[in-house]
């Protein structure tokens, strides 16, 4: 691809785009959200149709009209969002547009087949191919995507943050069927926001920034992480995560959770959370932390246990009541759970704090903008107009709208579940502040996150949670990542 | 109401990126917020200049633009009900034989003779509360009892229109209170008093949807209701309120019918689901839910009630009448959506 540009009306997604991938090459592309990345991988799934520039295939000149058309040429693309269909059978979703079928009807054992040994092919032959594909794990579709897109005999398979939903063990194997693929001629681009990923798998990696190739071709094993990192953000970051302030004393507790338990997910989980302290919840995908988050916000009811929040007890299954005490919470999936996507950034920051703005039912909208372009410009949102629409944000400036949220609302206690899937680098570090400053400002947080780092990193006090239960809890400075590991994986074999 | 204080609920006011292509003035003229109502606006005028050509005069009349707007205000209250429960991601197949019962019940002669006795806000009174407790059936089976919304509100249509039988005994039953008619089917300054009480709703729909919380909370129902309910809103009681709503707004279209026709009857509102679901997605609501004009729902009204007007006017029978309607709805959707895709932003 040499060139590529694409415009958005007032948007330049990409002004020129040079990308070379060569079979069996694993290819990661790194950029900040908003560096163009999904653009250009739509491109050449022939979702999006380019402005300028041309697209080289096998020595010729080609256009991709559609993504029908990417896939005859053998480009196959697994988004971040899988796009699998929940009720039909794993193989049934491989074949999903090119049925094995005679005369109409679909030839099933056949097709199952066929399925099963593509998934044998990719390492997995414990996925059956006759069972609903909603009943797979996120991995487990991960893998079907990838058997799908196998399936179209693919020379390029592209891959949207494959590991955003997978745990260390998953992305392993991930990383297993990957290297088999390559060694099998085929050529892979893969994207991903974790430098680490980037460095075990990838053999080049091209770097883009607003709309532009950074650098390309760079040996994946020998560049520095700084140097990387400068090309992203055009500065040099020594750290990411703020300072931890010195430990006062630790102030009266705002959250007390207390025997909380639900049968079948996780139980006897009691602990507090003081003002302006950070508490980071770490576990595997399953081991019910985001269970206890949700559970704690009233999203989901409480069999047993209670949650207090400064001395008042909340009522078990209620969000109305958690919202009311002052609790917010971000949740896992931004764009499913926390945001509407086609309304403006504005109505989606005012959103849980409306009545404030509104005498008599009537919504005050001078109000309401004035509020939300506080709260814009306090987190730095980029861009900085509240009337934009919110799907049109990077990951890491939607997440800052949810925070603002809740800052609106000035809630007492703000409960994080991943609070920096889907966002890069640079945005990360700036929403660790902004956690930090929100602690410092004397609410009580609570982050889970899959990365043991970054809850070492974040919190004052790190929790440990495996198969449902709370086996650690210490203050963050007297537990490194390998100890917060061995409890996690410890649980799973018990 | 004007057409250039159209305001789309749902896109936040959200101002169009400049495009930089020759085509930009025709894209602005189109997002502009005439532009987002100007396919309709065409539809309806083009309507008109057919009325005008092929039935001169007597298309152009006073007495013939209040006699579309009087056919318009009945199915327009119902459309602007619908409105808000298609905005907020639901849908009422029920409307017509909620219409049906609430009429029958009002003109019950147990309800007139109260009404005679005291005063015919009692007939009024019983058709409202009728429709909206038809109404909050269907919201509480929906929201709590959480069954398909199509579903419920098709045993309603089945349910209410029975029931309507059964009390009407399939009979006509006479409005017997002059009174009520004098007032409800009369005039004011030579406006029937219908199409005042159509106006009267379609601009507090208006208010309603764009300008309180309950507009806000229904867009984001609809929009995405985790993200709705994760953020504090009360979304079945919301959903409820939805087709409580829609309910008072089918019973006060029963109290205009006994106000037109002068009678009660089971048959009453016929079909109407189809008619106000009809209008209100030509109108540009989104199907789907999260995005509502209630200006939109107007137009789509008043172009089906202008195109039967006209066919009528050149004694064109029903049937032909209906195949023009379908390709309407066709096109206009396509127009709608065409628009919307310039409109849109970058994914």
């Amino acid at each position: 691809m040499s060139g590529i540009v694409k415009h958005f009306p007032g948007v330049k997604a990409l002004d020129g785009i040079d990308l070379e991938v060569r079979a069996g090459d694993v290819h990661c592309l790194l950029g900040q959200n908003g560096a163009g990345k999904s653009t250009l991988i739509k491109v050449l799934a022939g979702a999006h149709q380019p402005n300028g520039g041309t697209i080289s295939w096998q020595g010729d000149e080609i256009r991709i009209v559609n993504p029908q058309d990417a896939l005859d040429h053998g480009i196959a693309t697994i988004y971040q969002e899988l796009d699998l269909v929940d009720g039909l059978t794993v193989a049934e979703n491989i074949h999903l547009g090119h049925e094995r079928a005679r005369w109409g009807v679909v030839a099933r054992a056949e097709a199952n087949r066929a399925a099963a040994e593509l998934l044998r092919r990719l390492g997995h032959p414990e996925v059956a191919p006759d069972i609903e594909v909603g009943r797979l794990s996120s991995a487990g579709k991960q893998i079907v995507s990838m058997a799908r897109a196998l399936s179209y005999d693919a020379k390029l398979i592209v891959m949207d943050e494959p590991s955003a939903v997978l745990d260390q063990e998953e992305v392993t194997r991930l990383f297993g069927v990957i290297r088999e693929l390559a060694a099998q001629g085929v050529a892979i681009v893969y994207i991903s926001h974790r430098l680490e990923e980037i460095r075990e798998i990838g053999d080049r990696v091209t770097v883009l920034k607003d709309g532009r190739t950074a650098a390309t071709g760079l040996a994946a094993a020998e560049t520095p992480t700084s140097e990387i990192i400068r090309l992203m953000t055009g500065r040099s970051i020594e750290y990411v995560f703020p300072d931890r302030p010195e430990r006062q004393q630790v102030g009266d507790p705002v959250l007390e959770v207390s025997g909380l338990g639900r049968a079948g997910e996780f139980g006897g989980v009691s602990f507090t959370v003081a003002a302006g302290e950070v508490v980071g919840l770490a576990g595997l995908v399953g081991s019910g932390r985001s269970e206890i988050l949700e559970t704690i916000y009233g999203a989901r009811k409480a069999k047993a246990g209670t949650v207090t929040v400064a001395g008042r007890r909340l009522r078990a299954g209620s969000v109305g009541a958690a919202v009311s005490a002052g609790v917010g919470l971000c949740p896992e999936e931004r764009k499913s759970q926390a945001l509407v996507l086609h309304e403006s950034v504005a109505r989606n920051i005012t959103l849980a704090s409306l009545g404030r703005f509104a005498r008599g039912g009537f919504v005050n909208r001078g109000d309401e903008r004035r509020a939300a372009d506080e709260q814009v410009r306090a987190l730095d949102v980029r861009p900085a107009d509240v009337r934009r629409h919110v799907r049109t944000l990077s990951g890491g400036n939607q997440q800052k709208v949810v925070l603002a949220r809740w800052l609106l609302r000035e809630c007492r206690v703000l409960l994080l579940d991943e609070p920096t899937r889907g966002v890069d680098v640079g945005a990360r570090s700036e929403i660790y502040a902004l956690v930090r400053e929100l602690a410092a400002s004397g609410i009580a947080v609570v982050v889970v996150s899959s990365e043991i780092e970054e809850v070492i990193g974040l919190s004052d006090r790190v929790l440990v949670i495996s198969d449902g239960a709370l086996v650690h809890d210490s203050p963050a400075e007297e537990i490194n990542e390998h100890q917060v590991l061995d409890m996690v994986m410890e649980g799973e074999a018990a | 109401m004007s057409v250039a204080s159209e305001e789309r609920a749902g896109t936040g006011g959200a101002d169009v990126p400049s495009r930089e292509s020759p085509l930009r003035s025709v894209t602005a003229l189109f997002s502009g917020p005439a532009g987002r109502n100007l396919g309709l606006v065409i539809a309806l005028a083009l309507l008109c200049i057919v009325g005008m050509i092929t039935a001169g005069d007597r298309f152009v009349s006073f007495d013939n633009m209040m006699t579309i707007l009087r056919l318009a205000s009945v199915i327009g209250v119902v459309s602007v009900g619908m409105t808000f429960v298609i905005t907020g991601g639901g849908i009422d197949l029920s409307v017509g034989a909620i219409v049906a019962l609430s009429s029958v019940w009002a003109s019950t002669i147990a309800t007139q003779t109260l009404a005679e006795n005291t005063h015919w806000i009692v007939m009024v009174s019983t058709a409202l509360l009728v429709g909206a407790v038809c109404g909050l059936v269907n919201g509480l089976l929906i929201a709590y009892g959480r069954m398909a919304a199509f579903i419920v509100t098709l045993a309603m249509l089945a349910g209410a229109r029975g029931l309507a039988e059964i009390i009407a005994q399939k009979r006509t039953q006479v409005v017997t209170i002059s009174e009520f008619i004098d007032v409800v089917g009369g005039r004011v300054l030579g406006i029937p008093v219908l199409v005042l009480i159509f106006a009267i709703v379609a601009v507090a729909g208006w208010i309603l949807l764009n300008r309180t919380t309950f507009g806000r909370r229904t867009l984001a129902v609809g929009g995405n209701p985790e993200a709705a309910r994760l953020a504090g809103i009360n979304v079945k009681r919301h959903t409820t309120l939805l087709y409580v709503l829609v309910g008072v707004a089918c019973g006060l279209a029963a109290v205009m019918l006994l106000a037109r026709t002068t009678a009660g009857t089971s048959t009453h509102g016929m079909l109407m689901e189809l008619d106000a679901i009809a209008a209100v997605v030509i109108g540009g609501t989104l199907l789907s839910g999260g995005r509502g004009t209630i200006v939109g729902t107007v137009f789509g009204v008043l172009i089906f009630t202008t195109l039967t007007n006209v066919f009528t006017l050149n004694n064109l029978d029903t049937s032909t009448q209906a195949v023009a309607k379908g390709v309407i709805i066709v096109v206009a959707v396509l127009l709608q959506q065409r628009v919307a895709a310039r409109n849109g932003s970058p994914p």
